[in-house]
This record gives structure tokens, sequence and C-alpha cells, in this order.
């Protein structure tokens, strides 16, 4: 070990170090890494840098280390050196670095141990492969210097490619041994307790069981006084301990699985846990990635692979990842070099940027070449990859988190009535206090001498005539109030909240277990994530739905076309004649078992495409195809072996598309079945087979897909040597880059004609619901090319603002495009959406739809489903400035009469812009469809309008708002938020198209911040997540797009027809259960408060019990508890086929009937006199009689334990034989209580 | 709150192993089917009709009105001489009431005369009261040691009882204030010139005497301070025997109480005169506490007491009123059930 030392390495850059070895006295947590193993065994080097030294000690004891046999002076001073010179630079790397490190893992001890053997491994395996490396010590300290003056910002994280022990020279990297665990065995006990003491119910126990210590203060036994605490202490940490139990085995299991990892110049097994950062890992078909590599090299010569990232995003499609051709040489001569500059860990899944320096060249590093850890690798062989984040840091560990919890409506009702407890609580003590303070007051000559208060010791000696137990008046009626406090201590239900939790796991057991609910199709039942918010489900007005996937199946069927300005595909609807349709299902079905692969072919299109390749329109088809083939990141993979395509595929359904976008799916599919079929996709190729014929394009770039552009390029090189951009793209963003002239610079006036057909065909196409694309393409000239090719290489390998740059790029070939047609996909509404849509309409709840979509296919979607019908109004809102936004809403406002919240500064507003509004209303126009006009806003850009149906009566009539995203642009950032919400909320309707993920979230936060409503929002792809984490409840549907939306929802379902079921039925009973357990709750304890604070008045103040100690801490625990608890999760007031049949039943959620300050205050007074009752007729009964206190005590716990078991009996809807067990029990188990309490000798009332 | 942890443990319990794990269909239908889990038990839905409501307040106050009239009647039956002596058994002359208790040098015989106002039949219950005294104070409740009551060898076990916990370092058995402060007036009655004699003993619940106060403890260093609380305890006699202390010690529970002094087991006739000479020493003068000294026969419902009786009146009385007024309701103005119209949303049309 000691010939071996990593650090000789930079051991070269000590020649400029002696300058700065004058000033080593800095506290150097930079450099502690590297010097603590030599500090540990050797500290008497460092007499000359004494702080140094100290400050590594502690370091060092954490981090025992095999020590060189002989370190002479000279080298560990060099050591020390070399590592000081990079000093300035790692101090805040490190600083930083250390800081989250402590975040992510929690325990530090765990953190110091592993690091060891981390290290011991690379030592050994750098130790054999040293000869291989070429000396690069030089470069490697300059380069420090470049990298941190010019991109300090970045902070980037270096690795060295197998090269683990200089990656790991400073210890900042985690090793890939991975803890979910929080405890061990030795942290456990002050851990959890610290943990569950953040709880703040736990700390009023705490300090209530703290106060009974006090010798003046000990109104309960001090046992009795921490049992509460204890027992819930106890049972959490059970708890917590037996889910930690199961983290630890599933670590060890994890841990220990092993992966082939480069040592000593070949793969050996290793397990997981020693794996660590620069490693080079080898991954064998349908095994585990065990950390995040970037892909060195595959076993196809082009560098790809194909993975599965279910365990990631839940997706089960593969997704296709590259290996840099670089690399793949590199591999191939087994020679691993390179160092990799990379992003710090976080948690984006879907980005990844990196640079990795080869040979002195910059090689651009993105998402399609990383894998991640949890991934599984398909239908590839082998990958090797160098690992760049291991264990905590991995994106999968880092994205492990729970989802924020929430809380309820309820609760935060339930907290403002606590305060008016709390002030309750405060006011009883009071009157104890002031009694106190009177009482002693009248009687202060006589306390020495009372005979049941006896302030003064009289005994001989030391203490004779000294003060016992009393402290002076002011602090006697200090103390008086603290004991009363002690004593009302339940006036604030802490019970409440553990029983809600209880009820609430009961609540979604139902809720998971419903069979209604449970989607057959998928496999995928109810799930619910967040056990906070169960009874918020009853009292939702807003429901935000997302479109795709969540009202449609996302189930993409190609249907029409428009190709050359010629329709396709719609004649089938017409004539479903059976010879006009041939499926290829037939042959593919029994490769591919989902039906999106069904489709219907035209068969004019059919016969257009035989014909041999000539005339403009048979070459428009014929692009048209190639690029719905081409222009696209699906996957052929056949589905029979391995993707090995040097050989023939002849059969048509031995290839299965794996993409990313069902859309895209949908049009390689219906490519292929015209003819088109994608066979091989690499970096680099395509490979097309055209009618039996197969087209090898060369890929010189690809621009994916974006938000921004909404539209997607290929540049191909086709075997002729022509270069083409093949884009396609939704219709606003195409329309506006389609060639208005032709090659002499004229109008073209053919072209236009063509588009204006398209464009018809489009609008046609979205008033069937169809989701449109238009496809374009373009022949690059040499000079379009080159210029394009240089911005495209620059923008790939540039470090910052990548995406921006690569736009630009983008943005140089896709303009002047021939338009080719545009494509009409189905996607079919879910089973019985329209139902669910009607029954929450009814129930009150305000439907909107929010959908990326085109507004023509929203409406449609909109009126197929039922959310629009044929007798509302629509109002229809599409502006491109500011100022037309206004006037659209005032102008629509004003026709409608609906009063705006600021009704004078809106009249100002009017006035300014009347000249500026000019409303168009277009009833004329409107007559087709029933709702409005179709308009084309990319096209015609000036469009402003106001759709108004003019009615004669629309005062009471219901109206919907649809509005685009463009508007909301202007809406949401300037101040017209809250006329679109007086718009919007007199709306019945709102339907919000061609809306981006964060606007979503915006027209959520517009009805949250302006109501008290509650708000629901479901979706199923990532780009609701933002929408479902805004909303108070959001619902996620396992649908095609992922798990996205699932990870980051409350409630997660597979379908939205469920919503109905959840909402009415089980939303309106977890609401009815929880309010009146809460309000049962309150009662409950306050009876018991009030009957102990009566009580009170009659012993002077002096906060004696009359019940035992044991009898007050088992009311709420034991006494009452079950009851309540059985009530909260069995209690129907309703079954849930009336709730179904009669969705208004739902209102009563909406409207607060089951909880609201006046049923509190009603509740209250029940409490009043019910406690006076309870109180009074036993103290009428027997006063002066020779009754003694503990059986009055006795008395008054039995009446108080039936008293409240009764009323909740008489409150209860249905009985089941559980409830019965639960109340008649809890009275005998009461009974049962007492007798034992009083049959023990040590209780005062024993006997 | 308590978070449990649920969503975690199915979701992403493992972190990066966990993966979409999905139970069978046949395990998950035969998991799921069940009664119990859709929430469809056999239940039973009580509805409040008329009928119901009125023949359960009907039925209530059938039952409460006689129990009421038969509490009262055998609360008249008792028959119960109270005579408080607090005032009259100092002398007149005497202004400091309280200096002329706690000097322990003045006689305080005192000689009452009682009247028995109806024949009163054996056993007479002879009880004395005290108001405004407060046994449940928390501090008086407190201040004994159950141990040491109950078990010779723990004598030295004071705690609590402070501050008549020990005497010169010697613990006092039986220790505390409420030990400390035991009623000592004692009674002595005369009828028509023969003494009559009271039967002290039984006085005590058994339970006390047999498990709480033990009969091998003896009383040790009691009363011996400069401050005499209340009653000396002969030091030969074990607790058990003292009932006297048993009974006090079982605290009273409200201000104002009777505790049993002894029984009388002799018939009085109606006018007869009773003598009581009695020893007025309890101090009750410091707290303006009124002593009073009470001859009751007792029946099955215990001593006199006219409010239980009111009580299961009131409510019976209640209940057929509340009947009545239902039926009245019911006859005059019927609802049918189940009507809509007084569904919340209703009631007030103007929506939410």
């Amino acid at each position: 070990m000691s010939t071996v030392d990593p650090l000789l390495l930079s051991s070269s850059g000590s020649a400029d170090s002696p300058s700065k070895h004058t000033a080593p006295a800095r506290p150097s947590v930079g450099s502690l890494n590297c010097l603590c193993r030599a500090d540990s065994c050797s500290s008497s080097v460092y007499e000359d840098c004494d702080t140094a030294s100290v400050n590594f000690a502690d370091e060092g004891d954490a981090i025992p280390r095999h020590c060189p046999e002989e370190s002479d002076v000279s080298r560990v001073a060099e050591r020390f050196q070399s590592a000081d010179s990079h000093f300035f630079h790692r101090l805040s790397v490190e600083c930083s670095q250390k800081e989250r490190q402590r975040k992510i893992s929690w325990g530090g001890v765990m953190e110091m141990q592993r690091s060891p053997s981390s290290l011991e491994v690379g030592v050994v395996s750098s130790s054999k492969e040293k000869p291989n490396r070429p000396p690069r010590g030089r470069n490697k300290s300059s380069h420090f210097e470049d990298l941190f003056s010019s991109e300090q910002e970045h902070d980037p994280r270096l690795i060295h490619i197998n090269d683990p022990v200089r990656t790991n020279d400073r210890y900042e990297f985690t090793g890939n041994e991975i803890r979910t665990s929080k405890y061990t065995l030795i942290t456990f006990l002050p851990k959890n307790l610290f943990i569950q003491f953040h709880r703040l119910a736990y700390v009023y126990f705490l300090v209530i069981a703290a106060l009974n210590q006090l010798p003046p203060l000990a109104v309960f036994g001090r046992t009795a006084s921490l049992f509460p605490l204890l027992f819930v202490l106890f049972v959490t940490a059970i708890k917590d301990g037996y889910e930690d139990w199961r983290r630890h085995r599933s670590d060890r299991n994890e841990n220990n699985r092993e992966a082939l990892v480069l040592q000593h110049g070949d793969f050996r097994s290793k397990k997981w846990k020693h794996i660590c950062a620069g490693e080079v890992v080898k991954i064998h078909s349908n095994e585990t990635m065990p950390c995040d590599m970037v892909l060195l090299g595959t076993s196809d010569p082009n560098g790809i692979a194909y993975i599965q990232t279910m365990n990631l995003d839940g997706e089960s499609n593969l997704k296709t990842r590259y290996a840099r051709q670089e690399t793949v040489t590199m591999i191939s001569h087994s020679s691993y070099l390179g160092l990799i500059k990379c992003e710090q860990p976080n948690r984006n899944i879907y980005e990844f940027t990196a640079t990795m320096e080869l040979n002195n060249q910059r090689i651009p590093l993105g998402q399609s070449n990383i894998v991640l850890r949890g991934c599984q690798l398909k239908n590839t062989e082998w990958i090797i990859g160098v690992v760049v984040y291991a264990g905590q840091e991995t994106k999968a560990m880092l994205n492990s988190t729970i989802s924020r919890s929430k809380s309820s409506n309820l609760e935060s009702y339930m907290n403002r009535e606590t305060l008016w407890l709390s002030a309750f609580l405060l006011i009883t003590c009071s009157v104890v206090a002031t009694g106190m303070g009177v009482w002693l007051f009248k009687n202060t000559k006589n306390l020495d001498a009372l005979p049941y208060y006896r302030r003064k010791y009289f005994t001989f000696g030391r203490e004779n005539r000294k003060d016992f137990e009393f402290y002076g008046l002011a602090l006697e009626i200090f103390f008086s109030f603290l004991s009363s406090v002690i004593i009302f201590q339940i006036m604030i239900p802490i019970s409440l909240y553990i029983t809600m939790e209880l009820v609430r796991v009961g609540q979604s057991y139902f809720m998971i277990g419903d069979t209604r609910m449970y989607d057959s199709s998928s496999g995928s039942r109810f799930q619910c994530r967040s056990l906070n918010i169960n009874e918020d489900l009853g009292q939702i007005r807003y429901i935000f739905s997302d479109k795709t996937g969540t009202l449609t199946q996302n189930k993409m069927e190609f249907q029409q076309a428009s190709i050359y300005g010629r329709n396709y595909g719609s004649s089938l609807q017409v004539t479903s004649d059976s010879s006009h349709e041939i499926t290829i299902a037939e042959s593919s079905s029994q490769h591919d078992r989902k039906p999106k692969s069904e489709i219907n072919v035209d068969a004019l299109l059919l016969a257009l495409l035989k014909q041999p390749l000539f005339g403009e329109e048979r070459l428009a088809a014929h692009d048209f195809f190639l690029t719905l083939a081409a222009c696209n990141t699906v996957i052929p993979v056949s589905t029979g072996g391995s993707p090995d395509l040097t050989n023939e595929v002849s059969e048509v359904g031995a290839i299965d598309y794996q993409g990313e976008s069902p859309d895209e799916q949908a049009l390689v599919i219906a490519a292929s079945a015209y003819g088109y079929k994608l066979v091989e996709r690499t970096t680099g190729h395509i490979v097309i087979d055209v009618q039996g014929e197969r087209i090898r394009l060369d890929v010189l770039g690809l621009h994916e897909f974006d938000s921004v552009r909404k539209r997607m390029s290929v540049v191909v090189r086709f075997p002729d040597d022509t270069v083409k951009v093949l884009v396609k793209g939704a219709d606003t963003s195409m329309l506006s880059i389609l060639r208005t002239r032709n090659h002499d610079g004229l109008f073209d006036s053919l072209h236009a004609k063509t588009i204006e057909t398209t464009e018809n065909h489009l609008s046609s196409y979205s008033s069937e619901g169809l989701r449109t694309l238009v496809i374009g393409s373009k022949y690059l000239s040499n000079e379009e090319f080159s210029e394009w090719q240089e911005r495209y290489e620059e923008a790939s390998t540039s470090m910052t603002e990548r995406s921006a740059k690569l736009r630009q790029a983008a943005a140089l070939v896709e303009c002047d495009l021939t338009l080719l047609g545009a494509t009409g996909i189905e996607d079919k509404l879910q089973d019985g959406v329209p139902e669910a849509i009607e029954s929450l309409r009814q129930a009150g709840i305000k439907v909107w739809v929010l959908t990326g979509d085109k507004q023509e296919t929203a409406i449609s979607i909109g009126l197929s489903c039922r959310l629009l019908t044929q007798g509302m109004h629509s109002i229809i809102i599409n502006g491109s400035s500011e100022i037309e936004c206004r006037s659209l809403l005032a102008d629509a406002k004003a026709k409608f009469g609906i009063k705006s919240a600021d009704l004078g500064k809106q009249d100002v507003e009017d006035l300014h812009n009347g000249d500026v509004s000019k409303l168009r209303s277009s009833n004329g126009q409107a007559s087709e469809s029933g709702i409005q006009n179709f308009q084309l806003t990319g096209v015609i850009a000036n469009d402003k309008s106001v759709n108004i149906e003019e009615s004669p009566n629309f005062d009471d009539a219901e109206l919907a708002l649809i509005i685009d995203g463009n508007s909301l642009v202007y809406i949401l950032e300037k101040d017209l938020e809250s006329e679109l919400f007086d718009l919007a909320t007199s709306c019945k309707v709102v339907i919000c198209c061609r809306v981006a993920p964060l606007q979503k979230a915006g027209i959520v936060d517009l009805i949250k911040s302006r109501t008290s409503d509650m708000t629901l929002a479901i979706g199923d792809g990532a780009n609701d997540v933002s929408m479902i984490q805004m909303a108070d409840v959001g619902v996620g549907i396992c649908g095609q797009e992922g798990r996205q939306a699932v990870m980051a929802s409350d409630f997660a379902m597979g379908q939205f027809c469920f919503l109905k079921r959840l909402l009415l039925v089980h939303g309106h009973w977890n609401y009815q259960r929880m309010a009146y357990m809460i309000l049962y709750n309150f009662y409950r304890n306050a009876v018991f408060v009030l009957m102990l604070f009566w009580y009170i008045l009659h012993t002077a103040y002096s906060a004696t019990l009359a019940l035992t100690d044991w009898s007050s801490v088992f009311y709420s625990l034991i006494y009452t508890s079950v009851p309540t608890v059985v009530v909260g999760i069995l209690d129907k007031d309703l079954s849930h086929n009336t709730l179904l049949y009669y969705p208004r039943l739902y209102e009563a959620g909406l409207r607060n009937e089951g909880y609201n300050m006046t049923l509190f205050w009603i509740t209250m007074l029940d409490t009043l006199w019910q406690s006076l009752v309870l109180f009074y007729v036993p103290f009428f009964t027997y006063n002066i009689s020779t009754m003694d206190i503990w059986s009055m005590g006795s008395l008054w716990t039995i009446a108080v334990v039936i008293l409240v078991n009764i009323h909740l009996a008489m409150d209860i809807q249905r009985w089941v034989l559980i409830t019965h067990l639960a109340i008649w029990g809890s009275i005998a188990a009461t009974f049962l209580c007492m007798v034992l309490i009083d049959s023990i000798p040590i209780f005062p009332n024993y006997g | 709150p308590m978070v449990l942890r649920i969503a975690e443990l199915t979701s992403f319990g493992a972190g990066a192993s966990a993966s979409t794990h999905q139970p069978s269909p046949a395990i998950q239908n035969h998991m799921l089917d069940s009664k119990f889990t859709q929430q469809e038990l056999p239940a039973c839905k009580p509805i409040l009709t008329p009928k119901w409501v009125i023949s359960v307040f009907l039925l209530v106050g059938v039952i409460f009105v006689p129990i009421g009239v038969a509490s009262l009647l055998a609360s008249n039956k008792v028959v119960e001489i109270v005579d408080r002596y607090d005032d009259a058994c100092v002398p007149s002359n005497v202004t400091n009431k309280l200096a002329y208790i706690q000097n322990s040098t003045i006689s305080k015989t005192c000689r009452r005369t009682l009247k028995v106002p109806k024949d009163m039949k054996q056993p007479i219950f002879v009880y004395y009261q005290l108001n405004n005294f407060y046994q449940n104070h928390r501090r008086y409740v407190k201040s004994r040691n159950d141990q040491q009551l109950r078990d010779a060898s723990k004598a030295n076990e004071t705690t609590l009882c402070d501050p008549e916990k020990t005497r010169d370092g010697m613990a006092i058995v039986p220790c505390g204030l409420i030990a400390w402060s035991t009623f000592n007036d004692t009674y002595t009655f005369q009828h028509n010139t023969n003494n009559l004699s009271i039967d002290k003993t039984d006085i005590s619940w058994k339970s006390d005497r047999d498990h709480k106060f033990g009969s091998d403890v003896f009383p040790k260093n009691f009363q011996k301070g400069p401050l005499i609380g209340g009653k000396t305890l002969n030091e030969s006699i074990p607790l058990s025997e003292q009932e006297d202390l048993i009974v006090w010690m079982r605290t009273a529970a409200l201000p104002t109480f009777r505790k049993l002094y002894g029984r009388i087991y002799v018939d009085l006739k109606e006018n007869d005169t009773i003598t009581v000479t009695l020893d007025n020493n309890y101090n009750t003068y410091s707290f303006d506490g009124k002593k009073s000294l009470v001859l009751s026969t007792s029946t099955w419902l215990g001593g006199k007491n006219d409010f239980l009786g009111l009580a299961y009146l009131t409510v019976g009385g209640l209940c057929f009123f509340l009947a009545f007024a239902f039926t009245l309701l019911y006859l005059i103005k019927p609802r049918k059930l189940g009507d809509n119209n007084y569904l919340s949303w209703n009631r007030n049309s103007a929506g939410h």
C-alpha cells in the first residue's frame, strides 16, 4: 500500500507550491480528506502547521486508515503542498459538497464509514492500472485552474474515466451504497425521539407532563401523567422501527447485488455498494443499472442501447440511449480514458448536461448518453459505462422522496376552532386562578391553621414556622393557573390528531379496496398517496382536468390525412365498406396486442402510393410518408429476437415500435401500413422499407420536439446525396413557416391553394376531435446546409444554453417549407367520461378542461364529453395583445351582465378601450357547429374575436368560456387576472386550450388564491405535474404517459370516470365522517373538561380531580376512543347508490354542512348544558351526604363515558355489528377498567 | 400529528429498488371482494319517524314519573334531625370564637336538646355534618400515605405527608393532614334520662378496615406537635380498629358533607326529647365552617333527598309534554317522510 500513493499523480504540481506553503495555517476544510490519512499515522509531520493538523484530527479519527509503513517527511509535505495549491478553489466546492452530503444522508457516521471501503478498492485498482495510464498530471493541474477560473459558477463534477482514485481523491462523491433507512441500532432511540418531537402535539404532551412533575403542580401522579406521551411515543417508535427494518433489509439486498466492474484490466464482479464514481461498469441484458452511468460503448457497433425506465418513471416502453461514437472506438481498443465534466447531482431525470474531454477534444454529452440507476437494459447484449453519480447522488435516489404533505380544508377549520378552544381553556383556567386568588385573599389570616390547607410547618426543629408549598399569593395564583392547564389539557384535543390519522388510514383502506375503482384493464387500483386530505374530496368545487390521457384514452389512432390538398380517410367513416379497408392488424396482432396498431387504410391513398414515383402529388405523398416514418424518435424493435438488423426483416408484424410519444407511434404504424416501414434507427442513419425497397437515410441532425417551437425536424441525406429537412409540428407553428414563393421567388399560388385546402381539412379534423399535425419538408442547398451544420455542431457541444442554441440552429432550416400535408389522429374518450362529467356538474362541481390541444379539438372533445351542451352560450377569447384581451374580457362581461369585483375601475377601462374593442359578434358564421365558428389563430394573426351567441335571455343561460394559452399569457401575467376570474367563475364550463404546463398551474392558482373553494387537478402526464401539485387535491391517472403525474399526486387511479365515485361517494363519506368525528371529539373532550371544571369550583379552586389519575388518562385513550374511530371509518349517512343517483347530495360538502362555525358553537352549547347536567345531578343528589370523593369520581367517570357514547350512538346513521361492539364494548370496558383500577392496592380508591 | 407513511411504503419504500408491484388480479379479487371492504355490511339504519320519537318519549315518561314519585315518597319517609351547634355551643359572652376553641384549658362541654319530629325507626344513624370544609382540597386530598397506613413495615414511608410528616425526625403514623385533622367532637345521648348507647362499630367501609388500614399498624408520634389538628389516637389500638379515623380518611367529595358517627338501635317516638352532651373541640371557626349533628333514619334510597325524585319527575314530565306536543304537531301538520323540499339545497334556493 505504501508504495502506491494516488496523490503522487498531482505531485508534479508541487513545483509551484513552496510559495503557498508559507501560509498553511488556514482552516483547511478543503483538503483535509487528502491529508487525514497521513495525519492519523504520522501527525508529527505537521509540526509546522498546527492549526491544520488540528482541523484534520477529528476527521482523521473518524476515518481509520491503513497507514503506509514508512512515510517519509518529504513526501507527506509534498503532498500537503500539492493539495494546498488547489486550496482556494476547492474550498468553496467542498463546503457546499459537504453540506449537501449531510443533507442527503442522515447519518454522518455511516457516511464516514463508507468512504474508506470505496477508497481501498480504488487504491487497489489504480495500482494495477497505473501502467496503462498516460501521464497527465501536469495537464490536469493546469486544467483545474482553467476550469475553475472560467466556469466557477457551473461547479462541475469531474469524473476521470476508469480512475476512481483520482475521481474520488477528495471523497466528495458518495459511494454507491444506498441507505434509505433512517436509523441504526444506536441512533434509533435519540433520532426517533427527535423526529417524533417535531410534532407539535407531542411537545404539548411533553410540556404538560413536565409541568406536572413540578411539586406544586403535581395534579396527576407522575407515572399517570407520562403514560399517554410514553404510549404514543412507544407505538410510533415501534411503527417507525418496523418500517426502518424493512428499509434496512431492502437496502442490504440492494447493496449486495453484484455488477461487473473493470478491475485489474478486466471485468470482475463486485458488490454494488463498493462501486464508486469513475469506475467502468459492464451491464448485461436484463440487468439493472447499479448507478448513473455515461455510456461508453455497447454491444451494438453504433453504440445504441435500449433501456426500460419502468422503475424510474413507470413507462414500460423502451428508450434508446447512445454511446458517443468517439467512446465506442475507445472501448473497442480497451482503453478507458477521458475526463467527464458534468453537472452536480440533481433530481431532473429528463436532463443531463456534460462534456467529455478526450484527446483534447470536447464531446458533448446529453440526456441520451446517460443511463440511470434502476433502469433495466433490454434488447442489448451489454453496455459499458462510466459511473458518474453513485449511491445517494443518483437521480433515482434523489427522486425517491415522499410527496409533500398537505393538510385538509377541514383540518384548517379545525385548527381555527382549536384556537377558540384554547381561548376557552385559558378562560376556564383564569377562572380557576382568579377563584384561587380570591379564596386565598379571603383566608389569608387563617391559612396557617386551616386544617385542609395548612400553610406552615408547625413542627419542632428546623422547619418550624416555615411555609410549606406556599410561594406567595401571586405565585400561588400562577401555579393554580398552570395546574388547571394540566387538568384541562384535553380541551385541546390532541388525541384528535391521532384519531384522525387512524380514521384516514381506515378510509384510505376502503377507498383502495373499492372494486368499483379498480381498473381491470391496466390492473391498477386506487392509490392513496397522501393520507391527510381524504375529507377534502368531499368539498371539491373546481376540477381542472387534463384532456389527453385523462378524458381520452391516449391510444392514438391514425384516422385521416390530407396530402397535397387532398383529404384521405374521411371516406372510411361514410362508406364503412369492408372491401375498402385493409387491416394490417391481422398479421401484426400476434406480436402486438395493443389495439393502437390496428389502423384502417384508405384505399385511394393506397392506390396513389402504388403508382410510380412521378408527379407532384405522388412525390408529396412519398415525402409525406417518409417524414412520418423518419421524423420521430420511435425505435423499431424486432419483437422476435435481438435488434440486430442486418438480416432481412420480411414480415410486416415482426417490428414493434417503441416510442415515447403515442402520437409518433401512431404515425409510424400508419406509415408502415401504407408501405413505409421504419426498419432501423440509429443516431447516424434510418432505414426505411418503402414498398419492399430499402432506403437508407443518413441523419445529419435532429431537432427534438420542444414546447416553444412545437415542431420537430430531422435533417437527412438521401441516397442520391440530396439533403432534406423533414419537419412535422403543430399547425400553429408550422403554417407560419411555410413557403409562399417558389424557386423563382414568385408567389406560388398553387402552394398557397394547397395550404388553404389543407387548412380547411385541418379545421374539419379538429372539429371531429382529431389531433392534427402538419408535415412539411425542404431541400437544403449546400450553403444552407453547411451554415446550419456549423451552428448545429457548435450548439450541440455547448455546455451552456444548449437548448437555446439548438433552437437557433433549428430556425435556420425550419423555414420556407413546402407543405406536404396534415394528419389527423384520433384520441378516443375513455369509458364513462361523459356520464362522470354530467354527474360532477350536477353535483355543483365546475369542471374546467385545461389542454395543450387546439381550440377546435378542445371544443369538440368538450362537446363529446357533454361538457359543452347545445344550449350553452360560449365566449371565446383569443387575443394576441394585452389591450385586446382586456377589451374582450370587458365586452364579454358587459354582454352577459357579469358583475365584477371592482366595478368602478372596470368602467373607466371600458371608456378607455372603447374604440379599441371592436366586438366582432359572429352569429352568422356559427351555424354549422351550433356553438361557434372555427378560426385558425395562427394564420389570421390579428384575429381578435369574442364569439358570442346572441340569445334573447342569456341572463339565466349557461355560459361556457373558451380561452387559449396565448390570451392567458397576457391575462395571467398582467393585471387582468381578476377580470378573467369574474368571467370564468360565472361560466359553467371553462375550456383552456393551448396551455403550457405552468399556465395550468397558473389557472389553478387563479382560483385557489381568490376563493376558499377547494380545487382538484387531474391529469396523467408530466405536463400536469405542476397543476397537480398546485391544486388542493391532485389526482393522477395511471395512464400511458408514465408515472410522473402519479408520483406527484395525492390520489391515483386508473380512469377518469372513477372520479365520480371518488368524489360523490367516498368524498362525501369521508367528509361527513371526518366532520362529525371532529365535532364529536370536541364535544367529547369539552364535556369532560367542563365536568372537571364545575367540580373544581367546589374544591376551593384547588384543582382537585375527583376522578382517579388513571381514569382521566384512560378517558380519551380507552373509554371513548374506539367508537370514535369506528364511526369515523364506518358510518355512512347515505348509501352509495343514493349518492350516485342524486349527485346534488355532494353539495352538502360544498356548503360546509358537515362542519362549520355554527355547528361548532352549537356543539359547545350542547357541551355546556350536558356537562352541567352531568355534574350537578350527582352533585345535588349527594350534596350533604357521606359520599366520598373517589366514589363520586367513579360515578362521574361512568356517567360521562355513558353520556358521550350514548350521544355518539344517537348520531350514528347506520349501525353495523362493529359499531355495536365498539360502543357497548367501550362502556363495558370502562366498567372493567374501573373495577381493575379499584382492585389494585396502589390506587387511592382501592378497596 | 402522527404521520403514517403508507404512501411511502407502497410506492417508493425501498428507494431505487422499488418496483411497481402489482398483485395478481386473482389475489386482489379475493382480497377486495368482501362486504366489509365494499362497505356493504348488513346494517340497521334507524329513522326517527314521528311514531318512533313519540313512543320513545312516552316510554321514558312512563318509566321516569313512577320512579320520581317513589323516590319522593321514600325521601319523605325519612325522619331527620339536624342540629347546628357550632354557634350555640360557644358561650354568648365569648367574642373571639377562634381563641375560645383554641384554648385547651376551657372545658367545651355543651348540652343540646333535640325533639323528635316523627317516629324514628331503628337503626338511627348519627352523623356529624360539616359545612365549608374542603376535604376535597388538592393539598388535603393528597396529604396521606396509603402504604404507611396499610403496612407496618412501611411506617417510615411518609412521602406526600408534608407538613405532618415527621416529629423530631421520627415518622408520624398516620401521617398527613387528613389524619391530623380528624374530627374530634364527641357526642353522648340521653333519651328520657336513659343513656342512649351509640354503636360506633362498623361505621367505616369494611374494605377499608380489611385492606387499607393495617391491623398491625399502630399510631406513632401522632398529634405530638405544637399544633393539634384534631383527634388523638390511642397508640395501643391498630389503625384498622380506629374507625373514626377510617371514616374521616375517606375524604368527602364536596365541601358540605356528613360523616357517620355511629348508630342508635332504639326506636324513637314522636315528640321524644333527646339530650346530647357534646365536646365541642373541633375548630371550624377559623374558616366559618358550620357543625351540625344529624340523626336520621334511612330507606331503600338512603337518606333524605328530594332532589332525585324531583329530577325524575321533571324529566318524565318533560318527556310527556314533548310526546304530547309532537303528537299534536303530527296530527295538525303532518310531514311526508322523505320530502325533498326539506333538503338543504331546496330550503335555501339561493344555492351556495
